[in-house]
């Protein structure tokens, strides 16, 4: 699963380093990015539940999934 | 080097001159028809404000009324959604909704930057104050805000009914952000009456508010002083130091900032937790859960945001226009309700009902787009702890009396009295 955050919507609500702050941090003004484990932007095989609920939980919609999870497709 | 003079000026020499500030006639009473009469200051809102949101969704999503010179009430997700990310067509020059529209030229920076700014200053403004709100940086105040919950809690020792509104979700905010503003704790009262004359004041004679809105300044500039005079590491020595563009910010621009922080910073958490502590003290199969399942309260805070969102902001129309099937004329207001965002079954599964466990919660609370809470994780974190500090120590509690309860009228929704039973 790729993992994508778009800044030009994020507006630094956190929700998704609230829900999974090993998968995205914070930057200096609040906006969010990706972390050691996503920088990459591969999600860590058995997270994707976790980059899901983050991405579900953005008021902004700014965080893209995409790909099958692997073993799929 | 030159003297730093910059708040040597009385504030009714540099504000907006009264003459130059539009005003609309004041109306008050009963609301004929919530579609096309409503008002956010009569006592029925304050009572009643979700049901009537509820009705409007169905037969008439943008509601509208001559007071105020002219407003607009959308009450459906898609459109508040709408208006939040539309700056171009929408003006934050002015985010409290009454009977005064201050001069069109105030824009882009209005009276409490970055509330009140507008693109492209607006980002430029934010930007200054978004290092010292990050969830990091807020993190700093949750030990002295966990250990002040404590002590409000241990002086109800022997008593059976407390004030949650007025004795404890009041309070925590109100210290928080005069810690971080440096301001003296014992002003607490004050702050209670500024904030009052800002978001419920609205409907006040031109003049008085005028002198209300005067007395907040005249405190705010007092602080500045008392900060030049001695200064120490808070956001009023960095408002007053802080460059924007290769200068120092404009002494409005720094009172108008420590306005938007003090006033923002207090009624909106207040509002929350009480509002919370209220939920929890009438559905006790919620209570008992959150008291059982302490690691449950980040979830089930977000689902008591969005069913009982505090904050309702406003805007001005730039210019005429047809806007989902209605005319808008310039300067007409929107009232834009985001806890009525937050209760639209487009949606919201079970938008009527609250869940706590709810896991995909996209609500609104606190604002959407570029004008998203600069605090909200500082809101966050005060309710957090605030409801997390209250269950450990007052596992059992319930309404005292559920006809006492009162709710404020006006922009931010919240319980103002609060009875609840703990012994």
């Amino acid at each position: 699963m790729r993992v994508q955050i778009d800044p030009a919507l994020c507006q630094g609500h956190g929700r998704c380093y609230d829900l999974a702050p090993d998968l995205f941090g914070e930057d200096e003004d609040g906006y969010a990015t990706l972390t050691p484990l996503t920088a990459d932007g591969a999600v860590p095989a058995g997270r994707e539940d976790d980059a899901q609920l983050a991405a579900d939980n953005c008021p902004e919609l700014a965080i893209a999934l995409s790909g099958a999870l692997v073993g799929e497709a | 080097m030159t003297t730093d003079d910059r708040f040597a000026q009385d504030y009714r020499d540099m504000r907006v001159a009264p003459e130059l500030i539009q005003r609309s006639e004041v109306v008050t009473g009963p609301v004929s028809d919530w579609a096309t009469d409503f008002s956010h200051m009569e006592p029925e809102y304050a009572a009643g404000a979700i049901e009537i949101w509820d009705d409007l969704r169905q037969r008439c999503p943008v509601a509208h009324t001559d007071r105020f010179g002219g407003a607009w009430l959308p009450t459906k997700y898609e459109d508040v959604a709408a208006v939040a990310y539309d700056t171009d067509r929408f003006s934050s020059r002015a985010i409290i909704m009454g009977n005064y529209r201050p001069p069109l030229d105030l824009a882009p920076v209005g009276d409490s930057p970055p509330i009140s700014s507008d693109p492209p200053f607006h980002h430029d403004a934010r930007k200054l104050l978004l290092p010292a709100f990050t969830k990091t940086a807020v993190a700093r105040q949750e030990e002295s805000t966990r250990a002040f919950c404590h002590a409000l809690i241990d002086g109800f020792e022997g008593r059976d009914v407390v004030d949650a509104a007025a004795e404890y979700a009041q309070h925590i905010p109100m210290r928080v952000i005069a810690d971080m503003l440096g301001f003296p704790p014992e002003d607490g009262p004050q702050f209670t009456i500024f904030v009052e004359n800002v978001l419920e004041g609205v409907n006040l004679p031109f003049e008085e508010r005028m002198e209300r809105t005067a007395g907040l300044f005249d405190y705010l500039f007092a602080q500045v002083r008392d900060h030049e005079a001695d200064p120490r590491e808070d956001l009023t020595t960095y408002l007053m130091n802080v460059e924007l563009y290769g200068q120092k910010l404009q002494p409005l621009h720094v009172a108008g900032t420590m306005a938007l922080l003090l006033v923002a910073g207090i009624d909106t958490t207040w509002s929350a937790i009480g509002a919370s502590l209220w939920h929890l003290a009438k559905t006790p199969e919620d209570r008992r859960r959150l008291v059982a399942e302490p690691g449950l309260v980040p979830t089930a805070m977000e689902e008591l945001l969005r069913a009982y969102a505090p904050v309702t902001m406003a805007r001005l129309v730039k210019e005429d226009m047809e806007w989902q099937g209605v005319d808008m004329k310039a300067d007409d207001w929107i009232l834009l309700s985001f806890p009525a965002a937050n209760r639209d079954p487009e949606k919201f599964d079970r938008a009527d009902e609250v869940v706590i466990d709810r896991q995909v919660n996209r609500h609104a609370a606190f604002g959407l787009g570029i004008h998203r809470c600069v605090g909200s994780h500082l809101a966050r974190m005060e309710l957090r702890v605030a409801l997390e500090v209250w269950l450990q120590r007052l596992p059992e509690f319930s309404l005292a009396d559920p006809s006492a309860v009162t709710w404020s009228t006006g922009q931010i929704r919240g319980p103002r009295e609060l009875p609840l039973r703990i012994g």
